[in-house]
């Protein structure tokens, strides 16, 4: 349990929890301990399979090599089943969005008071370990992914096949122009939005499970044994979670991507 | 959980991440597997090519192992045949050297006898004359019957 100094309530508990250790003031607030995992762990990933890359032998691999492989093609499978045709970034990005989501989403794996405690010792108040609970991460990829739509419906459609399809679908007549332009913006921006809503709201609300479970110890032993049970029974469901989620989301930005790249 | 800059911050991140990415982790580790899928095709096609060229290969041998055989066949009934032929050719030397032998022998031998013939009859001759003397010494004039002694030793 967090000792906070104050008195300590389920409320002060759980809020503690889901509070990020921050700086600025109003929209130029930063989220440090979000920004510190999530680039620590993209770096991770980056480094790792950069440097099995350098390395990558042709002959027999090793086992690192074979699990980044398989990891690669898993996802070049993905993209070349859905998206058929030639462009140099959508496997990268979508490579990237699986490793580093997963990776964000598994430090929902680390106990939930370990590192707060770990900081806490340190004398840093605040430390929310999941990036992916942070409305920011999900949504600045999300963002991404957005930018990236625009761009590839311009560039393979032009500006005039872009404003097109947002203006003569579903209703091919220039009297119904205002309702589709309402129904097809509303469908391009719900597609960041679903996006980073999917992710935050699933990995958020099992952070919070797990910080409920995590307020049953210490009650007495009969609850500890089920917090126990009930923790490590989320854990096992929560690993399939997290890489549901990150498969999501890269499968949605790859149909996304690859519906920009379609010509009406 | 509300919209900050975090956003940005991550935004950038993001956008760095994913081409660093496309420039520095996607090309190599796609180049390998490639690479290998293409080796690995390569081997399989040697592979393919090689068992067919161990069949031709065991063909090849089969054909060649009889014609080995058939040659071999024939050398062995060209060397019986050959053999027979020594075996008469020597056998008829054989009896030929034989037949040579057994003159010469006998004509040794019929030498043998007409030399001891000879001498049998020399000394026959003197154990006549030997015999004759005795018996004349008593009865005949040596002097008158010289003539008739000198003819017998001149007949023999």
């Amino acid at each position: 349990m967090a000792a906070t100094g104050e008195a300590l309530t389920p409320q002060g508990y759980i809020q503690h929890h889901l509070t990020n250790l921050s700086v600025g003031e109003g929209f130029w607030t930063w989220h440090i301990d979000s920004l510190f995992f999530s680039v620590g762990l993209g770096v991770l990933f980056l480094w790792l399979f950069h440097s099995v890359g350098k390395k990558a032998t042709t002959g027999v691999p090793g086992k690192l090599q074979c699990f980044v492989e398989m990891i690669v093609e898993f996802v070049d499978s993905s993209v070349k089943e859905t998206f058929h045709g030639r462009n140099p970034v959508i496997a990268p990005l979508a490579l990237t969005i699986f490793v580093w989501v997963f990776m964000m989403n598994f430090m929902d794996m680390v106990p939930v008071d370990w590192i707060p405690e770990l900081a806490m010792a340190a004398g840093i108040p605040y430390m929310k370990v999941v990036p992916t609970t942070d409305l920011n991460i999900t949504f600045s990829m999300a963002i991404g992914v957005f930018l990236l739509i625009i761009y590839y419906s311009i560039k393979v459609k032009g500006v005039s096949g872009f404003v097109k399809e947002l203006t003569m679908q579903p209703f091919n007549h220039w009297a119904m122009i205002p309702v589709n332009f309402l129904l097809e913006t509303v469908t391009l921006i719900a597609k960041p939005i679903s996006l980073a809503l999917r992710l935050f709201g699933n990995l958020y609300a099992g952070e919070l499970i797990f910080i409920l479970i995590a307020l049953m110890y210490g009650a007495n032993w009969a609850l500890s044994t089920l917090g126990v049970t009930l923790q490590l029974g989320w854990l096992i469901f929560h690993i399939l979670v997290i890489t549901l989620q990150a498969f999501i989301f890269m499968m949605l930005t790859i149909v996304y991507l690859s519906m920009a790249h379609e010509d009406h | 959980m509300n919209i900050n800059a975090t956003l940005l911050g991550q935004t950038v991140a993001f956008i760095i991440f994913v081409w660093f990415c496309m420039k520095f982790v996607w090309p190599p580790l796609m180049n390998a597997i490639e690479e290998r899928q293409k080796r690995i095709a390569d081997g399989l096609a040697d592979a393919d090519r090689a068992v067919k060229d161990l069949e031709l290969a065991q063909a090849k041998a089969t054909d060649q192992l009889k014609d080995a055989k058939a040659t071999a066949n024939e050398i062995i009934e060209s060397a019986n045949k050959r053999k027979a032929q020594i075996v008469d050719e020597a056998k008829a030397e054989a009896d030929a050297e034989r037949a040579k032998i057994i003159a010469q022998g006998q004509a040794e031998i019929e030498a043998e006898r007409n030399r001891v013939k000879e001498d049998l009859r020399k000394q026959v001759a003197v154990l006549a004359i030997a015999g004759a003397e005795k018996i004349l010494e008593r009865s005949i004039d040596e002097a008158a019957h010289s003539d008739i002694v000198n003819k017998l030793v001149a007949e023999l």
